[in-house]
């Protein structure tokens, strides 16, 4: 039987949160989904340690985060490029290392991407809420308290076996995700789109956003050319991951994975999947494109995501 | 009746990679939400296995499917097939209303001046005293339109004609936790502290939202909602704290 221990939060960073795949299931009372921003790097994190995808791991965006180990384990860190460190010495990301009671762990602050997960072995042990550990703050659901990782929270996870902690393994350089200040957004066009004129979905499509100020896990605000819309809003309705919200003032709002669950603002389409995480890899002044896509493409670009993913090989590595 | 019109209405949309929203028509209606609750109905007992979430609201329905197992052309077809049997119940009788597994819940509610900061505004805008606007306030049987925005938050209609009012032109920062309040043709409980435009004229001490209860809520879109009339004493005896009254000079 392996005994719960874990790793003390020394500096929670400027947003660290315990993410699981999210939650499912709970929109018919209000609560959203939750879970990781970049789906791709939270699964490389769980799988480097050899766990299920769908372990619970910490998501730190921007950066700042410092653990104490309290335990021997296995970690890794995938994601934005931030600087790891253990015990002071530098590490790569993107592959598993065995740490020690009293080890500390630290990453510095993103240069590229937004966003890291750090998993360990087994996953962190937390109390799950509605079926999923995800924290979503607006709802003061999941997690530790329903919260961001405070200093002082102590995050439980199993103890390691000997075999388990022998092996640690890589992901190929050229098999890592590179994070760019410019992305293009594949959207299915849906919802409200009959009511955005052909001159309109023109402009929207062919025209380049920022990323403004304003991006969160709940949504990202984008700026750039206006879009005007006939119809001023419509009954509020279930809003899917990636919905783009065209509000009065014409500017775009892509809706991420801490959205509210229903909403009234017309909506032009919906980007894939595949990308919202690279959207969510952008940070304030990132640069945007809209591309319209089937939803056959958009369900092709899902599969063969998801087959490079599962064909893809770790290498062993010390 | 118009039911039938509305019936033809019924469409059913892309929303994104994996769902498909279903309207039922531009307006909403109790015979609307009727098709939009046998719909969701439908959806969970037989497409159990596609399906992530389902969202009913006002007149639509957000299907969340799992695009793992399934695509969008069997699901749309699954639910065309679904739909049939409802547009055959609503083509018939009055059968749409006893099909409806709806409860009443009564709340609650501690009106006054103190715990309704909009309670004189509604009353003088419409040329009513306070006590008609409480009155009329809790003469309706409300509908729950929808759930959602935020955990718990219950959207109910409609709201008598002569006590709507429009959001405030400013929201406020913090509105206390079980503040009763009016937008529009709307009212609602508000299930936490939250910022928020709607215009308050009571407080009801009932938990419209309990993590650790199951289920956490007391209503489902559908359901029938009324409210009651308590004073301070009873307002504070089912669990209504002081706080909640004081928010208005804190803020």
């Amino acid at each position: 039987m392996s005994l719960a221990t874990g790793f003390l939060v020394n500096e929670p960073g400027m947003l660290s949160l315990i993410q699981d795949k999210g939650r499912f299931g709970t929109f018919n009372i209000g609560l959203t989904n939750g879970g990781p921003i970049d789906l791709l790097a939270f699964q490389w994190a769980n799988r480097l340690c050899l766990n299920s995808l769908e372990a619970t791991a910490i998501e730190v965006s921007i950066g700042g985060l410092s653990l104490l180990s309290k335990t021997d384990t296995t970690i890794a860190v995938t994601g934005a490029n931030m600087l790891l460190t253990i015990n002071g010495q530098v590490k790569d990301l993107w592959r598993s290392y065995t740490v020690r009671a009293g080890d500390s762990i630290s990453l510095g602050y993103a240069t590229a991407g937004v966003r890291c997960y750090l998993a360990v072995a087994g996953g962190f042990l937390i109390t799950p809420s509605f079926g999923s550990t995800a924290t979503v703050c607006r709802e003061n659901i999941g997690g530790i308290n329903g919260g961001k990782l405070v200093a002082g929270d102590m995050l439980a996870c199993s103890a390691v076996t000997t075999e388990a902690k022998a092996q640690n393994f890589v992901l190929a350089e050229k098999q890592r995700p590179t994070f760019s200040n410019e992305v293009v957004l594949r959207t299915i066009p849906s919802y409200q789109q009959q009511h955005f004129s052909s001159q309109q979905q023109r402009l929207f499509y062919s025209s380049e956003y920022t990323v403004s100020k304003n991006f969160d896990r709940m949504g990202y605000r984008l700026e750039g050319a206006a879009i005007a819309c006939d119809i001023e809003g419509v009954l509020s309705e279930g809003i899917c991951h990636g919905a783009i919200q065209i509000p009065s003032d014409g500017q775009p709002i892509v809706l991420m994975n801490d959205r509210q669950t229903i909403g009234g603002y017309p909506k032009i389409g919906a980007v894939s999947s595949v990308d919202i995480a690279k959207l969510g890899q952008l940070s304030q002044s990132g640069k945007v494109r809209f591309e319209p896509i089937s939803m056959e493409k958009a369900h092709n670009l899902f599969h063969l995501s998801l087959s490079h993913f599962k064909r893809t090989v770790l290498r062993r590595c010390d | 009746m118009a039911i039938a019109t509305s019936t033809n209405k019924i469409s059913i949309q892309i929303a994104g990679e994996n769902a498909l929203i279903i309207y039922f028509s531009e307006q909403t209606s109790c015979d609307v939400l009727v098709q939009v609750q046998q719909a969701e109905r439908l959806v969970r007992q037989h497409m159990r296995q596609d399906i992530i979430d389902v969202v009913p609201s006002y007149a639509s329905l957000l299907v969340m499917f799992n695009i793992l197992t399934t695509d969008h052309h069997k699901v749309r077809n699954r639910l065309r097939d679904l739909l049939k049997d409802i547009e055959n119940t609503v083509g018939n009788t009055e059968q749409p209303n006893n099909l409806l597994h709806s409860s009443i819940i009564e709340l609650p509610v501690y009106y006054s001046t103190e715990s309704g900061p909009e309670l004189s505004i509604i009353a003088n805008v419409n040329n009513l005293t306070i006590e008609q606007v409480i009155e009329i306030h809790q003469q309706q049987e409300y509908r729950v339109y929808a759930i959602g925005f935020a955990p718990g938050f219950a959207y109910l209609g409609e709201v008598d004609e002569r006590i709507s009012a429009p959001r405030l032109i400013t929201p406020r920062m913090k509105v206390p936790k079980g503040a009763v309040a009016i937008a529009d043709k709307q009212t609602a409980v508000y299930p936490s502290a939250s910022p928020g435009g709607w215009n308050i004229i009571g407080l009801c001490p009932i938990n419209m939202f309990d993590i650790n209860a199951i289920p956490p809520m007391s209503v489902k879109v559908g359901d029938k909602v009324k409210f009651k009339a308590i004073d301070k004493n009873e307002y504070l005896a089912l669990g209504g704290t002081l706080a909640a009254l004081t928010w208005n000079a804190s803020v």
